[in-house]
């Protein structure tokens, strides 16, 4: 057992602390509470373990220790299902909604985390094993620790569209983010609520694969959730008015974003949009296909 | 996506409407906004114009 303390103590440490960083670099998908900190801490924790035995393991000779991994691999896609499970749930009170799609986002980002911290752990109890030098092995461990979280950090909004403040008008009952229509607003006292407080942007994709992108509802109901959690809403039960609406320009493709934020400040919204996940399930990619780049000209 | 359902119509037109829904009448487009606003805060809808002089609630 001692001979693979330090081995199996540094993998688990640097896994367990990869996690760590992984938790605190989701600021904008994470509940916050501290349960789910403690739940999520002891998983990775557990996934560290589980990645840094998988060598002492081979070099003892004891493979069917290997097969542990297997049923890590059942345990990690509990946690996804947890995840999906509890946010679902909670969505209920969310006067804007995730969607489903944000969901199935963040929940197999929740997945695929331990699977990253098992390699982190797997990185550096091996490079200790091998090399005998518990600073080299930490070293790695920050390493993996670093390229997991430019892995995860996935692409947003202002890589695949440029997003540009719009200006709200009405036609008639019918409110417009500069050509884009929203939606009809009866009430002439909401019209002007909505013209004094509200807010549009239009988002431009840069190409057509961006554009299939963020036709996708579900891509269309984050930006208008993250919206929403960052500058707020003046929305309540009572008035749909001011519910966010993400709508597109059928001709063109762009994407306007109508909102009634608590904190009236365009700056702030263009940044907020531009920080949206692009979806892993809203991603589409028909310029990769011959049909596709055909169409493109 | 729920389905949408209209629950009220208020008008100034009494010719515009007809059939088996709630149909509020008033006499003047203000009296028209402030049922309407009533109507929808009570119902949690939302005021629709669509421009003949009347104004739907819709639970969307």
């Amino acid at each position: 057992m001692n001979e693979y303390g330090m081995t199996i103590g540094l993998g688990v440490l640097m896994g367990t602390l990869a996690r760590a960083y992984m938790l605190r670099s989701d600021y904008r998908q994470y509940p916050g509470y501290p349960h789910g900190y403690v739940t999520h801490l002891s998983l990775g924790f557990i996934a560290a373990a589980l990645g840094s035995v998988a060598l002492p393991a081979i070099a003892e000779k004891e493979f069917a220790a290997v097969t542990f991994l297997a049923l890590a691999g059942q345990q990690f896609r509990e946690v996804r299902n947890m995840e999906r499970e509890s946010l679902a749930a909670l969505e209920v009170a969310e006067l804007v909604p995730r969607g489903h799609d944000y969901i199935e986002g963040i929940a197999r980002v929740f997945e695929a985390r331990n699977y990253l911290v098992i390699l982190t752990a797997l990185a550096s109890s091996s490079a200790n094993y091998i090399t005998g030098r518990p600073l080299l092995s930490i070293f790695v461990g920050i390493v993996f620790t670093l390229i997991s979280g430019i892995l995860m950090r996935g692409r947003v909004i202002a890589n695949i569209a440029e997003v540009k403040a719009g200006k709200l008008n009405f036609k008639g009952a019918l409110l417009m983010v500069d050509e884009i229509d929203i939606m009809n607003i009866g009430l002439p006292a909401m019209r002007e609520k909505i013209l004094t407080d509200g807010l549009g942007v239009v988002i431009h994709p840069k190409d057509d694969n961006a554009r299939s992108t963020l036709h996708n509802m579900g891509q269309r109901q984050a930006i208008a959730h993250v919206a929403t959690t960052i500058l707020g809403t003046k929305k309540d039960i009572d008035t749909p008015e001011f519910t966010p609406m993400v709508r597109k320009n059928i001709d063109t493709g762009a994407i306007a974003l109508f909102c009634v934020p608590a904190e009236k400040d365009i700056d702030s919204l263009v940044a907020a949009v531009e920080r949206v996940p692009v979806l892993e399930s809203a991603r589409r990619a028909p310029l990769k296909t011959k049909a596709g780049r055909i169409a493109a000209d | 996506m729920s389905a949408e359902e209209l629950v009220a119509v208020v008008t100034i037109n009494k010719d515009a409407v007809g059939g088996d829904i709630p149909i509020f009448f008033a006499g003047t487009e203000e009296e028209q906004a402030r049922i309407a606003t009533t109507l929808a805060k009570v119902l949690k809808g939302m005021v629709h114009d669509i421009g003949n002089g009347a104004y739907l609630i819709v639970k969307h």
